[in-house]
């Protein structure tokens, strides 16, 4: 699905990311973990194209993502769903209008979507909720509303930036629960967390493998943590 | 573009208008500007399109009038106003040749001398209106002959002064002609910034809609239909008022001299509706140069 060949990324000041590899299979379920500022959000950001890497080469659905120009590179975001860390809404819009806005863009016809972005909105729990705008969610609601815009295209991957940032425990389980359901409906999925409680909660449910950024490198995670 | 994309742009697409937030205050600066510069605009118009005309007439009704002066003592005046018709009358390219009465004599002198003044005493000379046909005749040729026939004659074609009014006119005419471009070209000017404006306040909303996937087309649309819309809305407003300026000018005439034929006439009504269409297809041009740049340079 996505591959990194020995990317590198510089951000001018200096070296973030060293020859990283890896690649996503699909049906996959990483975690990707590190310290803060170790260079996470910059790798998803690699992974779904809004960086273009230093060095080496990036593959998504084995299209160079270098070479794409801006209209590919729109349909290729149609084909993963993102959920950033601040999440990012349109605040003038009811939030049922923000979950279905990558229909909207991409020219579906909103009228035969009706039932599926009721049931989405039922699955992450914001029936209720909505016609509520973006800035009168709790931290909670906020992530559920993001997975579910994320999901409405049915893409093939998932990436998630600190989907339980700040969120308390109960809703972090919840979150997760709904990102293990979606691996078992055969998308590809990977998480980028400080959280280890929530890396070891998952692994409970689900095949997951943890990616770990240390030195500017990516390493496989043992099974013991 | 495509007939589809088209066909989105003027119908409109409600849902993806909403995806940008309503921008009260640019909106209504969008409206104010186009529709002063269309207000304009219909005066410019109006100027040139009366200038242009002031120019023709007076370049055709100048140059076939011309007038005899009879300067002769008063027992050969009638005399020789006589032989001068006649040879006027045998002249080729002379329409018609009248000599004028004495009121009307007085009549063309009243300005200056005011009424009481009694004219009838003073030696005037004797005038006489000559109207060319179409062909026209040979003034210096025509020149020659009163020369030698009726040695009192001074024949004044007009030319001297003819040409200054005209040249006056269509440097006028170019004038008004220029401030239409210069309109035109403030107008697209304008919209540039305030499009600018509206892509810059909505940086945020821009990277959300490319986020999830929307091509630098969908947002641009956004853009373009709105301000597009409001430049065709505020240029319509702006040349209805215009045009009834122009309307409740005073009419033509001959009292008012050049400056009360500043309007339109006939056909020329309908010209004025030409500037709401042409100020959104600035607008549209505008802000697509100003999106397409705008969005170019977002990653």
């Amino acid at each position: 699905m996505i591959e990194l060949e020995n990317v590198g990324y510089n951000y001018g000041g200096g070296e973030l990311l060293n020859a990283v590899s890896v690649q996503l299979a699909p049906g996959s379920f990483h975690f990707l973990t590190g310290p803060s500022g170790a260079g996470k959000t910059t790798l998803l950001k690699l992974c779904y194209g809004a960086l273009n890497p230093t060095a080496g080469r990036v593959r998504a659905f084995n299209m160079d993502v270098l070479g794409l120009d801006r209209d590919q590179m729109a349909y290729l975001r149609r084909r993963v769903g993102v959920v950033h860390q601040d999440c990012r809404f349109l605040d003038h819009l009811p939030v049922i209008e923000n979950i279905a806005l990558p229909l909207l863009v991409s020219g579906r016809e909103l009228g035969h979507e009706e039932a599926n972005l009721r049931e989405l909105l039922n699955w992450v729990g914001l029936s209720e909720r909505a016609h509520a705008l973006p800035p009168e969610l709790s931290g909670g609601e906020r992530q559920r509303a993001a997975l579910a815009r994320s999901v409405i295209l049915s893409p093939d991957v998932i990436i998630a930036d600190e989907p339980t940032g700040n969120v308390d425990w109960e809703m972090s389980q919840r979150l997760l629960q709904l990102l293990v359901e979606l691996n078992r409906m055969g998308k590809t999925i990977l998480v980028a967390t400080h959280d280890l409680s929530l890396i070891r909660a998952a692994k409970n449910q689900v095949q997951a493998r943890v990616l770990r950024i240390s030195n500017r490198q990516l390493q496989l995670a043992g099974a013991d943590l | 573009m495509t007939e589809g994309r088209l066909r989105k742009l003027v119908l409109g697409d409600t849902q993806a208008d909403r995806v940008v937030p309503p921008s009260g205050f640019t909106a209504q600066l969008t409206l104010f500007v186009s529709g002063a510069m269309a207000f304009l605009a219909v005066f410019a118009l109006a100027l040139s399109m009366a200038s242009g005309r002031l120019a023709d007439q007076w370049a055709s009704e100048l140059a076939r009038a011309a007038t005899l002066r009879i300067n002769a003592p008063a027992e050969q005046r009638a005399a020789q106003t006589e032989a001068a018709l006649e040879i006027l009358r045998q002249t080729p390219g002379v329409a018609a040749a009248r000599a004028l009465t004495g009121e009307e004599q007085a009549a063309l002198l009243a300005p200056w001398f005011g009424s009481s003044v009694p004219l009838g005493d003073l030696p005037l000379p004797q005038l006489i209106e000559v109207t060319g046909d179409d062909a026209g005749y040979d003034a210096q040729g025509l020149r020659l002959r009163l020369q030698a026939e009726v040695p009192g004659a001074v024949l004044d074609d007009h030319t001297r002064w003819r040409e200054p009014l005209v040249d006056a006119a269509r440097a006028l005419r170019r004038l008004a002609w220029v401030s239409i471009l210069l309109i035109g070209g403030a107008t697209a000017a304008m919209i540039t910034l305030a499009a600018n404006a509206a892509l810059a306040a909505n940086a945020q909303v821009i990277e959300v809609l490319r986020l999830v996937g929307a091509l630098d087309s969908y947002i641009a649309q956004a853009f373009i239909r709105r301000f597009t819309l409001r430049a065709l809305t505020g240029a319509a407003a702006g040349v209805v008022l215009g045009m009834i300026g122009v309307w409740l000018m005073p009419e033509a005439s001959d009292e008012g001299g050049f400056l009360t034929g500043l309007g339109f006439q006939g056909w020329g009504w309908l010209v004025p509706l030409l500037i709401p269409p042409l100020g959104a297809l600035v607008a549209f041009a505008a802000t697509t140069r100003a999106a397409t740049k705008r969005l170019g340079e977002l990653s």
